[in-house]
């Protein structure tokens, strides 16, 4: 038996062995052609939020900015599907205020006619999730060039680098580096795309949402710079994803602490439980041969030294 | 039981004298993780692992008998249940999911550790083989279920790595396709794979409960083994499982669980993939489909394959990745050697750690984008894998000249070598008095 699993062994190893020279010969006589997207793509630039960290804390006030250019501008094309309007209650806005803002939202809620019950549409409730721009994706595609803008709700936790990537995405639009183009002269951005080195092949469909200070008027009377209205947007996009994050935080704080304070005590309830078998369990750590190597050697040192 | 010092169960209270006498319950678990059970008194913390292991699984099967409730399993609903009901509106069901999610991570981390430290110590070596290969078989159902519960939240990766994983059946000629179509209940995954996914994924951790209960049977008729390798020779050997190592497994596992909490807490997505936060979608392949980190070993022997020789490069890649793990069934007889524990076996020794190298390196090369340099590091890994169990150890295990081994347990301690081993826990004299003075 030991034989023929050795055979098998070696014949799973030699098929590797076959594989990686293969594999070593293909790449020496045909190099793979670097690409466009390995070299000039960027990764995001650091964004310090107040919710990051272990006991991060949501900034209300920046949270309720990023909400007003989500509303203001990205929710032209992105839906927040996952989100309701009741959850505004966590951003400091009052029942009224959520009403209103659910009343006043550009799109209603599908519905029917209570009459004649023929499809309609009705105002949204602060009950409802945020009503999608588009119908369905064949009238979001038809709108944008074919392309699908994706939901927000979850985008800071299924994009890596989270809310620093949006930040980046949102101010990284550039026109194309020329010396891009000198070395990849088949990589210009197609016409309908835009060229942003943050996004994974560095051609985007999405036009450059904010492109000028101003373009928000904070009701706080924050300076709206495009850095700043891209990193409130980003954060309130920390929150739609990760709505229950100042909770978590504090759960574990709580908990971590009980932990530590439960695995002293229970380091101290140990030791004194094992307080007379310690002595011979010691013993037996000498019978490792390392062990008495080390004994042996300090034995002899103490016999030098005597 | 195996030892004849064990202590017999006796009722302490009225009660437990009648349920005893009516159904010796008590006894059984007296017997099994009380004070009836003798342990080796050498036990080193690698022996906590399988406690903590246990304790994961509870954690498992609780955290996720509490979200099947809220759980939709459908392929319109499943990711809106996961991602809106239960992150958002039920009463603490971001701290179930996370828990659930990264318990699984856990659960793995313990395993792999009680799963080395069998190992290195010769844990599978008689008369303990049973143990061995029943834990084999904890593992293999771990394997099927972490990945069917990878599938339920229906996000890109769990479609795609459901794509992915029943296509390995797709590997084999002829029976193959169809054995994967049976599988899936359909051509591609779908509502039918989703449901019975479901099904399967809260059936199996029972049955993973119950072979844990063959597993520690099996164990407690030898008994437990330990860092010397050395059979127990009389009661000196040994201390009662409780107090002693409950309170040793107590305070560690409160430790390892604080490690769990901060995961769990602070980054509850670290060990997870973004792309499992986009919903599924048949029609666009994610840019790179990558199983959870646990998987990552084996996908890297799965990848490794990429020449058609005589056989299809996937097939073998399957082979290789499913003999990968059922040749551990066959270690006991692979090696030879009749010292179990690593420590006084110079030569497997340092084979023994250049594996546990080759793992995480094989881990490394599974978890990133294919790339030359990447996949030639991985086939040696790979290979290496393939040689060490059935070359390797063979040939260590004929030729190797172990050291010698201690008589017993508490050979040392009954051969006055105490003075030996005070330097470890107690200082010299005279180093105590120079201490004191600088104190």
């Amino acid at each position: 038996m030991r034989f023929i699993l050795g055979f098998i062994g070696a014949v799973f190893a030699g098929v590797l062995l076959i594989s990686m020279i293969s594999g070593v010969a293909e790449y020496v006589s045909n190099p793979p052609a670097p690409l466009a997207s390995e070299e000039f793509h960027l990764k995001p630039k650091p964004l310090e939020l107040a919710s990051d960290g272990m006991l991060g804390r949501f900034d209300k006030r920046q949270l309720q900015r990023g909400f007003q250019v989500y509303s203001e501008v990205c929710s032209a094309c992105h839906s927040l599907s996952l989100v309701s309007f009741r959850d505004l209650k966590e951003l400091g806005y009052n029942e009224a205020e959520i009403k209103k803002i659910a009343s006043d939202w550009k799109t209603q809620v599908p519905s029917i006619n209570p009459d004649t019950g023929e499809a309609a549409t009705r105002k949204a409730l602060p009950s409802d999730n945020f009503p999608a721009p588009f119908a369905n994706e064949t009238a979001a595609r038809a709108a944008n060039n074919n392309a699908l803008p994706p939901d927000l709700s979850l985008i800071t936790k299924s994009r890596e680098g989270g809310a620093a990537y949006v930040h980046s995405l949102i101010t990284g639009y550039r026109n194309q580096p020329a010396e891009l183009l000198k070395k990849f002269p088949d990589a210009k951005t197609p016409a309908n795309l835009h060229y942003n080195p943050y996004f994974a092949n560095l051609n985007i469909a999405m036009p450059p949402p904010l492109t000028a200070a101003g373009q928000v008027t904070y009701a706080d009377g924050t300076k709206p710079t495009v850095d700043q209205m891209a990193t409130d947007v980003a954060a309130f996009l920390v929150w739609t994803a990760e709505p229950n994050l100042e909770s978590r935080h504090a759960a574990g704080l709580a908990v971590s602490i009980f932990l530590l304070f439960a695995s002293i005590l229970g380091y101290f309830a140990y030791q004194q439980i094992w307080h007379d078998a310690k002595r011979a369990v010691r013993v037996t750590g000498a019978l490792d041969p390392e062990n008495q190597e080390k004994s042996r050697r300090a034995k002899a040192k103490q016999g030098v030294a005597g | 039981m195996s030892f004849s010092w064990a202590k017999p169960y006796e009722p302490k209270h009225p009660l437990m004298r009648w349920i005893d006498e009516r159904l010796p319950l008590p006894r059984v678990v007296y017997g099994a993780i009380g004070g009836g059970y003798p342990v080796p008194r050498n036990l080193n913390y690698w022996w906590n692992f399988g406690v903590l292991a246990g304790i994961f699984l509870t954690i498992q099967i609780v955290t996720g008998i509490v979200l099947a409730m809220h759980y939709t399993a459908s392929a319109e609903g499943a990711f809106t249940s996961v991602n809106q009901l239960i992150m958002r509106d039920v009463n603490a069901g971001w701290l179930l999911r996370y828990a659930h999610m990264n318990g699984a991570s856990f659960f793995f981390i313990v395993t792999y550790i009680h799963i080395f430290r069998g190992l290195y110590y010769g844990s599978y070596k008689a008369p303990r083989e049973l143990v061995w290969m029943l834990g084999l078989v904890i593992y293999l159902l771990m394997m099927a279920t972490a990945f069917m519960g990878y599938v339920l939240p229906w996000g890109q990766m769990s479609y795609w790595g459901a794509q992915v994983i029943t296509g390995f059946f797709s590997a084999f000629p002829l029976v193959g396709e169809p054995i994967r179509i049976w599988i899936l209940g359909g051509y591609a995954p779908d509502q039918a794979a989703l449901t019975r996914f479901f099904s399967l994924h809260y059936l199996l951790p029972f049955v993973i409960a119950a072979v844990v209960i063959l597993h520690i049977w099996a164990l407690h008729i030898p008994g437990s083994s330990n860092p010397t390798g050395v059979d127990v020779k009389d009661e000196k050997d040994t201390l009662p499982f409780h107090p002693f190592y409950t309170a040793k497994d107590g305070w560690f596992a409160a430790a390892v669980l604080l490690a769990y909490a901060v995961v769990t807490y602070f980054a509850p997505n670290y060990l997870g993939h973004p792309d499992n936060y986009i919903p599924a979608n048949p029609l666009a392949t994610p840019a790179e489909i990558v199983p959870e980190w646990y998987f990552w070993p084996f996908y890297a022997i799965l990848r490794s394959f990429t020449v058609d020789f005589i056989l299809p490069a996937k097939l073998w890649g399957v082979l290789a990745m499913f003999f990968s793990i059922l040749l551990l069934f066959f270690l006991p007889w692979i090696d030879r050697s009749p010292v179990r524990s690593g420590s006084y076996r110079p030569v497997f020794k340092r084979f023994f750690w250049l594996l546990v190298v080759d793992v995480i390196v094989l881990g490394w090369a599974g978890g990133g984008a294919p790339n030359p340099m990447r996949n030639v590091i991985s086939q040696l890994a790979a290979a290496y894998y393939f040689l060490h169990f059935l070359v390797i150890l063979p040939l260590v295990s004929a030729f190797e000249t172990p050291l010698p081994l201690p008589r017993s347990i508490s050979d040392s301690v009954l051969h006055g070598e105490e003075a030996e081993a005070a330097p470890a826990g107690s200082t010299p004299r005279g180093t105590t008095t120079a201490a004191t003075v600088v104190q």
